[in-house]
Formats: structure tokens, sequence, C-alpha cells
């Protein structure tokens, strides 16, 4: 970049900035022509990640609900918008590879649309969240495979964002039905897709069986962790078998081993620490 | 082609004839002026390809398009011992396209933000590095991609994200010509790499996903003058303009952007095109949306259309026909095959543009019933709706950009497959100048199967797929066949794989950490093959020991 074409940038970019500071009202607050167009809008920029209809989707989190994590207003939401949040997923507007990205207008318009589908926090909390640190840390044997706030097991996804990244009902449906959609673990920056947590069951020349989750897998490589948290480097030509499932490696828990209260307990203390 | 010449007068400087002779005896008693290469890579040169299979001077190696190498020194029998010889990081970051050219020891590639260099291809070391000067604003649709160079005398041809074609000295990478081709703001790019043919540098626009109106242009190689335009969504009066609603033709697409094949025996261009606009909904273009989604065979000297044969009609999936489409010679019958996005093989009459055969090669649930020409006909439930509707192949496609490749000895057609479905939901948008114009969103389907990447290799005549090779995941690599029985394809986890090219089975793999965008080549220097391929920011070559 020229020192002449620098300059300019910094230029527009406190332009920008100002421009921004003295619109931090969403000019099209409440207006339903703007909502709908905002939905489309969402549709296009958001909800590959976000899902459709704002509800969370593979990798982002629930926008419907009023209390979110990373923004209060909808300055704070235009900023997000606009600029991403570092260390996350979330890119900011037009640095996606396509294209120069959403207008301010169609910003503001899907936030009018994000306002339009918020669902109000219940006045009284779902669960009870100590109640359900007591069942995470204990009876219901969630931390032998699961780390939040570094303490934990290591078989199995780490829990300590979960909260604040997806919806109630993805929490109590993972679950109930930890096998519908298996969870993502290591993401390459090159790659489309991020690693599932399959499970797998080899057996190798010499006759022994290891059994555990696939941390990473190429076609002629497998790097898995069995039950006891020993990492395995396997060639999959030197393996005498080599099976994946997509039955997740975490048991389904009915009612009769957490009932629908203490459930809710557990998701509770989950959004609660997803919510710092 | 070398010529011993000691000068050019037209091309000295203009000095007194005594300094002239001056410089001139400085240059002899210095043995300075010995040789001078004029007009390397001549279009007889670019005909004859198969002649130097230790060189490789157009995208697909070819003018039919077979991304096939006659070398046969790394085959079946040693692919197992091949090493990697040199690596050559190009500093971008983002998805490296890039197939590289290699004319007589030096390799030529692109890079992403239009970056162009050439390398000493025995080992990797730089000659020349240029990088256009890119617009902040400019509107790639899916990355700061290119996918490589057209060579023609001594000048190598790049098309830039914010519309420029640009001839490059071949020996410095000075720029000779520089011409704009349309207006990036209005989203129009270059991505493609351009094909010389004769005197011209063809090159097809990108844009498909900002309403641009799509065209194929042909540059004089010497001057950059515009030589001729078909624009691929026809004008009022023009046939095939009444298949656009209203005003509709204005922003309708149909964009150019993957190199196309050239046959020499009736002068004809063959050139694909991609989507209609708004891309995934069609509500406002009623109509086939002439030529979008077409393969165009249009005449090499004027870019007159001869004949096109459309793949998929009014598209609302976003499915580009941008696959290269590749020339095959069977029972007497000269036929052009492509892999289709839409997930049928094609297999046309390249002479009448007639329909030979269209066959599933992976998952499809849009078209269950032909027409009277055999040509897949889309079902009432096809098309996406507000809700949102599972259609297979996803939006990305059966196929897409990747390169396949068609192995005359095996008889075999090589092509990296996904099986995806998408939910397909409209989005209604107006038509802004310069910004992204889907009309529509399209999601993975959360309950779908998980989704699945191949290698096919698929026999032309019947349509069969002889063997596939699945990978741990869908990858974007292109495909390489070889005299020596091998394909070569890369994957999303980063292998580079060597394929036998009858069995399917892979007897080689070398791990380059980044995931492959591009597609593989071959080339030979010193006696000795190479095989090169990009992979996350690098190109990479292979060797025997």
């Amino acid at each position: 970049m020229s020192r002449q074409s620098f300059s300019a940038t910094v230029v527009i970019l406190i332009l920008g900035v100002a421009a921004f500071a003295a619109d931090d009202r969403n000019p099209l607050a409440g207006d339903p022509k703007a909502a709908k167009a905002g939905e489309y809008e969402f549709r296009i920029n958001c909800a590959l990640c976000h899902g459709l209809g704002a509800r969370g989707g593979g990798r982002g989190p629930d926008l419907t609900r009023a209390v979110k994590k990373h923004t209060h207003s909808d300055a704070d939401m235009f900023q997000v918008i606009s600029n991403g949040i570092p260390g996350t997923a979330m890119p900011s507007n037009g640095t996606n590879g396509q294209g120069v990205g959403m207008t301010d207008e169609e910003i503001w318009q899907i936030i009018t649309y994000l306002r339009s589908q918020e669902v109000k926090a219940p006045a009284t909390p779902l669960g009870n969240a100590a109640h359900g640190k007591d069942l995470f840390y204990g009876d219901a044997n969630c931390s032998l495979c699961h780390m939040v706030e570094g303490k934990g097991g290591r078989l199995g996804p780490d829990l300590s964002g979960v909260g604040g990244s997806r919806t109630r009902e993805a929490l109590v449906d993972s679950v109930r039905n930890p096998s519908r959609r298996l969870a993502w673990g290591l993401s390459e920056a090159t790659k489309e897709f991020p690693q599932e947590y399959e499970s797998v069951t080899v057996v190798t020349a010499d006759g022994k069986q290891i059994k555990g989750v696939t941390l990473n897998e190429d076609s002629f490589s497998v790097q898995i962790m069995d039950a006891g948290e020993h990492i395995h480097l396997l060639d999959k030509a030197t393996l005498r078998s080599f099976q994946k499932s997509r039955q997740s490696a975490m048991p389904k828990y009915d009612t009769d081993v957490l009932s629908d209260k203490e459930l809710s307990d557990v998701v509770a203390y989950l959004i609660s620490v997803g919510a710092k | 082609m070398m010529e011993r010449r000691c000068t050019d007068s037209a091309e000295m400087p203009v000095r007194s004839w005594k300094n002239t002779a001056r410089i001139l005896a400085v240059w002899l008693i210095a043995g300075l002026c010995a040789t001078r290469s004029l007009a390397q890579v001549t279009y007889d040169r670019l005909l004859n390809s198969a002649k130097e299979p230790q060189n490789w001077m157009t995208y697909s190696g070819d003018y039919s398009g077979k991304r096939f190498s006659g070398l046969d020194q790394i085959n079946a029998t040693n692919a197992h011992t091949m090493v990697a010889k040199w690596v050559y990081q190009t500093g971008a970051t983002g998805k490296l396209e890039t197939t590289p050219l290699v004319v007589d020891g030096i390799l030529y590639a692109t890079a992403q933000d239009n970056r162009a260099f050439a390398l000493d291809a025995r080992t990797g070391r730089p000659i020349w590095m240029y990088q256009h000067q890119l617009p902040g604003d400019i509107r790639p649709c899916c990355g700061r991609v290119n996918r490589g160079l057209a060579i023609l005398g001594d000048k190598v041809f790049l098309g830039t994200l914010d519309a420029h074609v640009i001839a490059l000295d071949a020996k410095t990478g000075n720029v000779l010509w520089d011409v704009v081709a349309a207006d990036y703001r209005t989203g129009h790019s270059f991505t493609v790499a351009p094909l010389a043919v004769k005197n011209l540098i063809v090159i097809g626009v990108s844009g498909g996903e900002y309403g641009v109106r799509g065209f194929i242009d042909a540059y004089d190689a010497a001057t950059g003058e515009r030589k001729w335009r078909f624009y691929t969504v026809p004008g009022p009066g023009e046939p095939g303009h009444d298949t656009w609603e209203a005003d509709s033709w204005k922003v309708g697409g149909a964009p150019a952007w993957n190199t196309g094949t050239y046959d020499a025996a009736t002068n004809q261009i063959f050139w694909p095109t991609g989507n209609p606009a708004p891309s995934n909904r069609g509500e406002g273009r009623a109509g086939d949306n002439l030529y979008s989604n077409a393969l165009l065979a249009l005449n090499a000297d004027s870019g007159k259309m001869n004949w096109y044969f459309q793949f998929t009609r009014h598209d609302e999936h976003d499915w580009d026909a941008t696959q290269v489409p590749i020339m095959v010679d069977a029972g007497g019958k000269h036929l052009i095959a492509q892999a289709n996005r839409n997930g049928f093989f094609y297999v046309i009459d390249r002479t009448t543009g007639k329909l030979v055969s269209a066959t599933a090669y992976g998952k499809t649930t849009w078209s269950d019933t032909k027409d009277t020409d055999g040509r897949p006909v889309a079902n009432q439930n096809a098309s996406p709706t507000l809700e949102g509707h599972t259609v297979c192949p996803g939006a990305l496609g059966t196929t897409n950009f990747m390169a396949p490749t068609y192995d005359p000895q095996a008889g075999l057609f090589y092509v990296t497959a996904r099986d995806q479905c998408d939910i397909f939901s409209t989005a209604p948008q107006p038509y802004e100048a310069g910004h992204a114009y889907y009309g529509s969103a399209y999601f993975p389907s959360e309950d779908a199967e998980p989704y699945r990447g191949f290698l096919k290799a698929i026999d032309p005549a019947t349509g069969e797929i002889k063997w596939k090779f699945e990978h741990t995941s869908p990858t974007w690599s292109g495909a390489l066949s070889t005299a020596g029985g091998l394909v070569f394809s890369g994957d999303a986890e980063g292998n580079f794989i060597a394929f036998d090219a009858k069995s399917g089975k892979p007897l080689w793999h070398f791990q380059m950490g980044g995931a492959v965008y591009a597609a593989p080549m071959a080339f030979a220097v010193d006696g000795k093959e190479y095989v090169a391929i990009a992979a996350g920011s690098a190109i990479y070559t292979f060797g025997l020991p």
C-alpha cells in the first residue's frame, strides 16, 4: 500500500468511526418493512452460521435471546456486524471473500429484524444453575468427559462456551440425543469442514482393540483419544480393522437417568458459565 | 524458439550510428548478444503441445482440455518412491487455485490478490515476481483467487480481480499492456486462466453473483486491442433475448469464469457459462435464461456463436456449468464431455452441439425425467421456497471449478465429486449495482447425511462409474492423468495422492499441510519428470528420488 493510499485509508477510517459514533441509534428501529428486508439480508449473510430464523446454527449462537453475550445496544450490534469479534468465527462485514459486504442500511435492517425476533428471558431462570453445577461434577457424570473452566475430562468437547453459543433447545437435544448431531472438534485454517466427534474402533496389527473418538483423520492416518484419555497415532494401512460410527461416544441421557428438572438445572449452569 | 541474431534495429535506442556501432562492439566483445529469444511460445507450439510433453503451456495442458501429461517416467511401478523436490511459498493467504505453466524450464504461476511469478522449475527459486495493485473495494464472489496464466510469444497474460487484462513480459514480469475490460465496481472481475488461440487472448468474466451481463472477450496478444466480445446474455433483437423476462437480461449473469477449450479442426472455441442472476431465485426472470449454464461453440476469429447447449434451464440453484469441457474422440465421433455441477455427466457431439448422453454421476434429486433430446429436466419440487426446501446436489454442486482429466490410454474421465444436499430458501433482494445479488440463501441441512467427497472414474461411452475413491471429506482439488498410468489429485486434509489410473488404488501420498483448491500438472526439466500442485499457500513439486 502506498503512503498516499494508507493516509487515505486512515482518513476514511476516522470518518467512518465519526459517522458511526454519530449514528449509534438504529434509524430503522421498529420499522416492519425494514425488518422484512433485514430477514432476507440475514438469510443471505448470517443464516449459514446463525440458522434460519436466527435461532442458532452449527457454529453461531442463538440471536433471538434478549441478552446477548457480545452486544447490548443497537450500536454494539452494528459494531459487531461491521467489525466481527476477534478470536471467534464471527467475521467482519465484507471479509468473507464475498465482495464488499453489506451497506450500513442493510446492517440496520438486520438489527431491526433481530430485535423483532427477540424472545425475552423468563423472569425466573429456567433451572437452578448451582444445582446444575453439582450435577455436572457429580451424579450426572458430565465432567468425566467434559471440561468447564479448566476442570473435567478431555474425551468430549470443552463446554465452557457452549451455553453462550447454542440455544437451550440445542443443549437439551444434545444431551437427550447425542448422536443426532455430532459435536465439532478441530477446525483447520484451510479446510472446509471441521473434524467431528466420531466414535471409532480399531484393531491394530498385533490384535489390540482401541475404542475412542477421532481427534483428527485423513485418508491415511487417524488420531484417536480413548476413554483413558490416551492419544493413539495410527496409520490406517497398518490396521487390521478400522470402523467409524456416527453413534456418539456420549451415552444417551433419558429422563430416567436425568430428569427434565435436572437437565434444566445443568443447562442453566452451562448458560450461566457461557454468559461470562 | 531461439533465433541467432545480434540486434533488432527497430528496438535499438535512438542514438547516432557511431554510438550504436560502439555499443554493438562492446556487446560483441562481452559476448552478451550471442542469442536472443523471439516469440518463445508460438501458436504452432500450443497447437502441437503433445510433441513437447516436458512443457505445460495452457491451463489444461492442451487445447482439448484433457489435463493429460504424455510423461511416463513416473509411473504405476515407481510412483510409491516419489519424494518432494521443492516448495515455493507465495506469502499469500486464502485459496490458491492456480495451475502453473512450464515452458523450457521456467514455471509461471499466479497466487491470490493477482500475484504472478516465474520460477526456476528445477529449484523453485524465483526469477521475477509481479503483483497487480488492486483497489480496496473489489468484488470477488468467492475469494481473492486466480486460476492461472496464458502464455503466447514472449508474454504471459493475467486476468485481474478488478477486471483488467494484463500482458507481462515472460522474462521480467514487466507490464507490456494493461487494458480494462469492464467496471469492477459493478461486480466484474476475472479469476480465470485466459486461453491463447492464434494471436488472441480469450478470457471470460466473473460476477454472476453481482448481476453482471456476462461476456467472453478476445484481445490481440500483441497490443491488447479487443478483437471481439460475445455477450452471454443476448441483447434486444438478438436470438435468445426472449428467454428473459422484461429487463432481467440486463443483470442476467451467465459469467464465463473457467477456461474453455479449442478445436483447430473446426476453428471453434468451446467455452462454458455460469448461473443466471440472481443465482437462486427464478422469479422475475421467467424463461430459459439463455445462454446461462451452457456450453458455447464460438468461431475463434469472430466470436460468433455456432451452437449452444444449455445444461440447466432457468437455474435456481447456482449450478454454473463452468466446468472444463473435454474434447474426446471415440468411435469416429468428435465429442465433448462435461461433468456438470448439476450432477449429470454430459456427452455432446461437438460438431453439431447435439446431446449424446446424460448420466447422473452423483446424488441428484432435482430431475427424474428427460426431455425428447435426452436432457434431464427439473421436477416441480426442485425450486427453492421461502421456508426452505432440500435439493441434491447442494449449491456447491456435484463438482465445481476443480478441473477434471481424461486419460486416453485408460479411456476414463476422472472428476472430483461431492454428495451434499442443501436447503434452498428464497430471500428476495433488489438489484443494487456492485452488491451481491443472490436472491436466496442455502444451508446445509442439519439432518442431512454427512457430506461425502470422491474421485470418480467415468467411462464416457456409457456414463458408468468404473471406480471411485472416497476421501475423508469433500475436496476442491482437480485431477491430472499421465501416460505413466497414474491419476493425481489432492484432498481437503492436505494430501497429494497418486492413484492407479485403472483401479483407483492409491499408490503414494504426501502431506502438504494445507487443503488443495487447485489442479495438478506435470512437466520435465533436464530429463526429469515433476508433478506440481498448489496447496495451502504454496506450490509443491514432486519427482523420483
